[in-house]
């Protein structure tokens, strides 16, 4: 005896039916009654009901594709925020292989990866993976979180509905099974689509959905739907009995066979969003707009990966040298020419401390000067040579990646030394200050 | 000081008037707060109050996390203005008394297995006191629960029957808290009817006490139609 309908409300604790009815995702089984365990809308499929749940957090499952953004950088792996209860770890061994690299230099803290889960343990650590078609790092764009639940629909049958808007707003879109939304685009027209897609979240549970969210496209790019909609009668499938069975091959924890369906079509559809992108979008010469990063916050204009700005190796930058060698003989002299008057003395360490004041802001100034232009440089560059999603996906290709960026850093762009380290006017100052008094 | 002594036997019925089984009115909300994963507010007699649910997730604190299933962690807090004298703010005796009991009635229903090394964390903010207000954060707490997509086996709900004048009564109010000889506090599941919550403070006999766990029951039965109600009126249209 069943009690409920498909695609009826439920609220954890109701009673769903009594005896030869199975229970599925949402639903335990007291005795022979099926319960829900959720607050969210029936889906009955054969003699199974399941729940489909309003919220839900993601957990991550083997061979999914998700979007996470780089939480932390460690020796020797990122850590990377899900959007879930447990974070992903990307050992720097997917990405390098044995080669060892300063991992800031590829991936740093907020940026935005398309990854896939190598695996999942029993206490859910989650190793993370690059290997795969288009994925890699998201610059510029927007991203859009929606429920995890809510992602088959916005897929759709087979990629159409979320093929119909991308080709209304030429935008690309990605999607994570994780809830996360990649959109690239145009400004109108990635905010058209970010509204779009929180529009298909509100109402996921309605049935002609991709009708109305056409209807709604065109009425946003076009300022008007296309008289010839209205006429067209609905299509004789009902797209939404398709897609709660994809949700529901989604959940389906004793159907793997469905799952693989599903994680190759929603891998399919992925696909399908980098091919449209064109082969390699190398030479995307696109605005590059501010990156928007998950709930919505604007980060500012993305700097490119240069490995630590303040290194050690910054004394060989030959600019910087000759500077320092510069002030060191001035000082020398100076202090040569020193009489024996100790208070001529003072006053001229007075003078000298000036100086040095001087000096330092100089420098500081033309280390902003410096990095502004470097950061110029390194933008210019990767926006005429790399992906828009940096494609990893072969050691080779990363390399070439990388050597690339080392040796343009070699040709003409300096390294830069804080002037707080070791070596630098203060030390001198205080030397000079001590010399002074012998 | 005016002490004035009166007769109680010549006083009949409650304070406000209520029948002995006659809860006050009641009104819960789900989906209040916007960031948060889950929330409810609830206002019952003078009583108002608001909770917030997140979870599950990573937590910090890995010592209170578990390997094979996730936990709920409660936190009960009255504001300084929710009762007449001002509550000096934070945790006290009695509030980390309730946040204890208030974690461990929900736990019985959450089916967290799925969800191991990760945490549920329930904010109650009581912003209006006036008696029971341990009932009705549990109720309120298992409705915002619910809203945040926890699974769980059923919504607990709470409610409490005391002794008044020599008279078994549910519901209990702050005067009649105060000035009552027992107060029964209950939550239960109410489909199976098990209970995660018996308190008992006062003076019961046998006989009165299976009486008030009774009325207490019958109570949280009636509270548990009004819990589902503000679930299915936010989004079950």
């Amino acid at each position: 005896m069943i009690h409920v309908n498909d695609k009826d409300f439920v609220v954890p604790g109701q009673i769903l039916a009594e005896d030869d009815f199975y229970s599925g995702r949402g639903t335990y089984k007291d005795q022979k009654n099926v319960i829900s365990s959720l607050t969210g809308r029936i889906s009955l499929r054969n003699k199974k009901i399941s729940v489909i749940p309003l919220k839900s957090k993601y957990v991550p499952k083997r061979g999914d594709v998700v979007i996470g953004e780089v939480s932390d950088v460690r020796f020797s792996l990122w850590e990377l925020d899900l959007n879930s209860p447990y974070s992903g770890i990307l050992p720097a061994s997917e990405v390098f292989g044995r080669e060892k690299k300063d991992l800031n230099r590829v991936f740093k803290v907020g940026d935005v990866l398309f990854l896939k889960v190598v695996d999942v343990d029993e206490v859910k650590k989650v190793k993370l993976g690059l290997k795969g078609r288009g994925m890699g790092k998201f610059r510029g764009g927007l991203l859009v979180d929606i429920a995890p639940t809510k992602v088959p629909r916005l897929i759709g049958k087979k990629g159409s509905m979320i093929n119909m808007i991308k080709d209304k707003t030429q935008c690309k879109i990605v999607v994570g099974q994780n809830g996360l939304v990649w959109i690239r685009g145009d400004n109108e027209m990635e905010v058209i689509t970010k509204n779009i897609i929180k529009l298909i979240e509100e109402n996921a549970h309605t049935s002609g959905l991709t009708n109305r969210i056409r209807d709604e496209l065109y009425l946003r790019v076009d300022g008007e739907i296309p008289p010839e909609f209205n006429e067209e009668l609905e299509p004789e499938y009902n797209s939404q009995i398709e897609e709660i069975n994809n949700l529901e091959s989604n959940y389906s924890q004793d159907n793997q066979d469905n799952q693989d369906n599903f994680i190759n079509e929603n891998l399919e559809s992925n696909t399908l969003v980098n091919d449209s992108n064109g082969e390699d979008s190398i030479a995307d010469n696109n605005s590059n707009n501010n990156i928007i990063i998950a709930k919505e916050t604007i980060v500012e204009e993305e700097i490119i990966n240069n490995g630590p700005l303040y290194d050690e190796e910054g004394l060989e930058n030959p600019q910087f040298q000759d500077f320092k060698s510069e002030v060191e003989l001035e000082i020398q002299q100076e202090t040569s020419t020193n009489g024996d008057d100790n208070e001529d003395n003072i006053s001229k360490n007075k003078n000298d401390v000036d100086i040095i004041n001087n000096r330092n802001n100089n420098i500081n100034n033309n280390i902003n000067k410096n990095t502004n232009e470097n950061y110029n440089n390194e933008y210019l560059s990767t926006n005429n040579d790399s992906d828009k999603i940096a494609s990893l996906n072969d050691l080779e290709n990363l390399n070439k990646f990388t050597k690339k960026k080392n040796n343009e850093k070699n040709d003409g762009i300096p390294k830069i030394k804080p002037v707080t380290k070791k070596g630098s006017f203060f030390d001198n100052y205080k030397n000079i200050k001590k010399s002074s008094k012998d | 000081m005016v002490v004035i002594i009166t007769n109680n036997e010549t006083k009949k019925g409650r304070d406000d008037n209520r029948a002995f089984d006659e809860l006050r009115p009641m009104k819960i909300e789900a989906g209040v707060l916007e960031r948060a994963d889950g929330s409810a507010y609830l206002e019952v007699g003078g009583n108002k109050i608001l909770v917030a649910v997140y979870g599950p997730r990573e937590s910090y604190i890995r010592r209170l996390l578990k390997p094979n299933t996730g936990v709920i962690r409660c936190r009960y807090n009255m504001a300084p203005f929710s009762v007449g004298d001002r509550k000096r703010p934070g945790p006290d005796r009695r509030s980390n008394e309730i946040s204890k009991i208030t974690a461990e009635a929900l736990r019985p229903a959450l089916l967290l297995e799925n969800y191991p090394r990760s945490m549920v964390d329930v904010f109650i903010e009581v912003i209006e006191a006036e008696g029971g207000t341990r009932c009705a954060g549990i109720t309120a707490a298992s409705v915002a629960l619910a809203d945040a997509g926890i699974p769980m086996k059923d919504l607990v709900v709470a409610c409490a029957a005391g002794k008044v004048n020599d008279e078994v009564v549910l519901d209990l109010s702050e005067y009649e808290d105060k000035d009552g000889q027992a107060d029964v506090p209950v939550a239960i599941m109410p489909r199976n009817g098990e209970i995660t919550l018996l308190q008992s403070d006062g003076n019961l006999d046998k006989e009165e006490f299976s009486q008030a766990l009774d009325l207490a029951i019958e109570g949280c039965k009636k509270i548990s139609e009004i819990q589902k109600e503000a679930l299915v009126s936010k989004y079950g249209g």
